[in-house]
């Protein structure tokens, strides 16, 4: 499968601060790509540079193998649902429908129609009435109905409630599933990438810490317990992700694809809320340094 | 884009017109009946009688008790203020409220670059608001047509910014600085103080500072400078002959902008008005003391109205248009 988003060496600073730093990142198509990451871990940077409302400092994205914004056609193939899904408060529904249809050349007013319909909206309404979940089906409505190859969406489903979160991302997967269309969707909300994505990407201090397809990674990562342990003792194979310790116990998450032999650990599978919150609380750098007996080992 | 640009902005257009519209109606109403006042008062006739100047108050006199003088200076008020509103109401909201609201992330991500975004925005609503003062000031320029005939005064500062083109200018860069100010400060209401702020103060300076320079004055010299009664024209007398004034007088008319009446001795030096202490001894000290004296009156002939006018359109339209491409290289460089 080609990448639909290539990022090479991507940082983007503002003064001093480095919003996102030094990020490579390949994001495959025709999946559904959950970018998670804390708050201030480069998310929405990364994707307003994917989607051209931001230059990059250095290195370089290439989206659909074109540069972002760079034309109206490459402008065309990218749709996109902002954070708290903006939408211009004194314009109606059906207005905003108009608006999709004027800016782009190959609106699907069908199925903008058929959307606004579904989801119950009142053509007539403004923008600035809806509650935030019929707001957000609106902008993902304009987003999807531009017919975009890539879709990208920035925590669309933050500030909704869990019934218009569900709903929202029930929408979401109906449009894949009829469009094959490729989504690239950041959360802090791990339960609901849990539901909908199948390619996972782990943004942290504005670095990428993991990636990699959600059963892949499910299927890779063990959590182990039993008797407290050096993790410098850990065979060469298996990756400390996590490690916690008490007087007698010690806890590691680790990554490895091999089976697990040692007969003293109790071997539990991981949840996507374990495994993100590992990568999650991993401060970029300090990997090595807790294993400064890696390397002897091996 | 055009029709997304017309859908935000017809209620503000709306309004305008509206507005526009009631002055034209007033005007409309108003107008014939000082243009009759002026057709009756025999000031088109007057020079076989010699008495324009006693003409002439009387007609202003009907025309201010005809139509209040709070009422004639409120018009004048209206172009004078029109480009001001004009940026702060359609210039700074125009990118700093996209920005504020944060629905730039909405529009800049359809397929329209924002370059040419920017270009409908700024082409449609800069138009529109060069438009609706520019009609205005014709407007007015047509009602104030008898009043400027009489007073003869329209190269002064408090006149001269309300006729003509020169307003529609000024809406033009009162437009593009709020818009400007808008995309730097991406908040609404900073743009807005921004925009009345600088906006008047390029008035007052370019008035003062730059307006006198844009034409050479033309410089008449004499020997004796007469205040004609009424009007305020001056005589320039070559001569000052022993029972009074003498020569063939140059006639300075009182519709004319007198920038300075200088006193100059014979090498054309700046004389300051008070003479030193030795020429004050006697009557033959004072006429050897200023033997060379003469007297310098700089001034622009009220011919030169439309001259000033074009030019200071023209340096008020390089203004918006630097402003307006400073806003294209902020909006792709330091908003991405």
């Amino acid at each position: 499968m080609t990448a639909v988003l290539e990022a090479n060496g991507l940082g983007k600073r503002y003064g001093r601060r480095w919003a996102l730093r030094d990020c490579t990142i390949s994001i495959p198509g025709g999946r559904v790509v959950g970018l998670v990451g804390p708050n201030g871990a480069g998310k929405t940077t990364l994707l307003h540079l994917a989607v051209g409302l931001l230059a990059a400092t250095s290195g370089t994205i290439e989206v659909l193998g074109g540069c972002p914004a760079g034309s109206p056609a490459q402008l065309a193939r990218v749709g996109f649902v902002a954070q708290q899904t903006p939408t211009y408060a004194g314009l109606s529904v059906s207005q905003h429908l108009r608006l999709g249809a004027w800016l782009n050349a190959n609106w699907d007013a069908e199925l903008a129609k058929r959307r606004i319909k579904q989801f119950g909206l009142d053509p007539n309404e403004r923008a600035g009435k809806l509650s935030g979940g019929q707001r957000a089906q609106l902008a993902l409505t304009l987003a999807i109905a531009k017919r975009p190859e890539l879709l990208l969406l920035d925590e669309p489903v933050a500030s909704l409630d869990p019934l218009a979160r569900r709903e929202f991302l029930q929408g979401l997967m109906e449009v894949v599933a009829g469009h094959g269309t490729s989504v690239l969707l950041s959360s802090h909300l791990i339960a609901d990438l849990e539901r909908v994505c199948d390619h996972l990407v782990v943004l942290a201090a504005s670095r990428v810490q993991v990636t990699g397809d959600v059963d892949a990674l499910l299927a890779s990562h063990y959590r182990l317990s039993g008797p407290r342990r050096d993790p410098a003792a850990l065979p060469a194979n298996q990756e400390v992700i996590q490690e916690s310790h008490t007087d007698k116990q010690s806890t590691f998450l680790v990554r490895t694809t091999d089976p697990i032999l040692d007969p003293a650990w109790t071997i539990r599978p991981v949840t996507m809320d374990d495994l993100v919150l590992a990568y999650m609380s991993q401060p970029p750098g300090t990997k090595n340094a807790s294993h400064p007996g890696l390397e002897v080992i091996r | 884009m055009i029709r997304l640009t017309w859908l935000q902005f017809r209620m503000q257009a709306a309004a305008a017109a509206a507005a526009l519209a009631v002055i034209a109606v007033v005007l409309a109403l108003t107008g014939p009946h000082l243009a009759h006042l002026y057709d009756v008062s025999g000031i088109t006739v007057c020079q076989a009688h010699a008495d324009c100047a006693s003409l002439s108050s009387r007609f202003l006199n009907q025309a201010s008790a005809a139509f209040t003088d709070n009422f004639l200076l409120g018009f004048g008020n209206v172009v004078v203020a029109a480009p001001a509103l004009v940026g702060i109401f359609w210039g700074a909201p125009l990118i700093a409220r996209e920005l504020e609201t944060g629905t730039y992330r909405l529009t800049w991500t359809q397929a329209v670059t924002r370059t040419r975004w920017l270009i409908v925005k700024l082409g449609i609503v800069g138009v529109a608001g060069v438009a609706a003062v520019g009609l205005l000031s014709l407007m007015l320029t047509w009602w104030f047509r008898p009043i400027d005939l009489v007073n003869m005064n329209r190269l002064t500062p408090a006149v001269f910014g309300e006729r003509g083109v020169v307003p529609a200018a000024y809406a033009a860069f009162a437009f593009a600085l709020g818009v400007t100010a808008g995309v730097v400060l991406r908040r609404t209401l900073p743009a807005m103080a921004v925009a009345l702020a600088g906006f008047a103060a390029t008035r007052l300076a370019i008035t003062y500072w730059v307006r006198p320079h844009l034409i050479t004055p033309v410089q008449a010299t004499g020997k004796v400078v007469e205040s004609l009664p009424g009007g305020g024209a001056l005589r320039l007398w070559p001569a000052a002959g022993p029972h009074g004034p003498a020569g063939t007088p140059v006639t300075i008319p009182g519709s004319a902008w007198v920038y300075s009446i200088q006193q100059v001795d014979a090498a054309g030096h700046v004389v300051h008005p008070v003479l030193r202490a030795a020429c004050h001894r006697s009557q033959a000290a004072i006429d050897a003391c200023t033997a060379g004296y003469h007297r310098v009156v700089s001034y622009q002939p009220s011919t030169r109205f439309w001259a000033f006018q074009w030019r200071e359109t023209a340096v008020f339209l390089a203004l918006a248009l630097i402003l307006a491409g400073l806003t294209f290289w902020w909006l792709r460089r330091r908003l991405s």
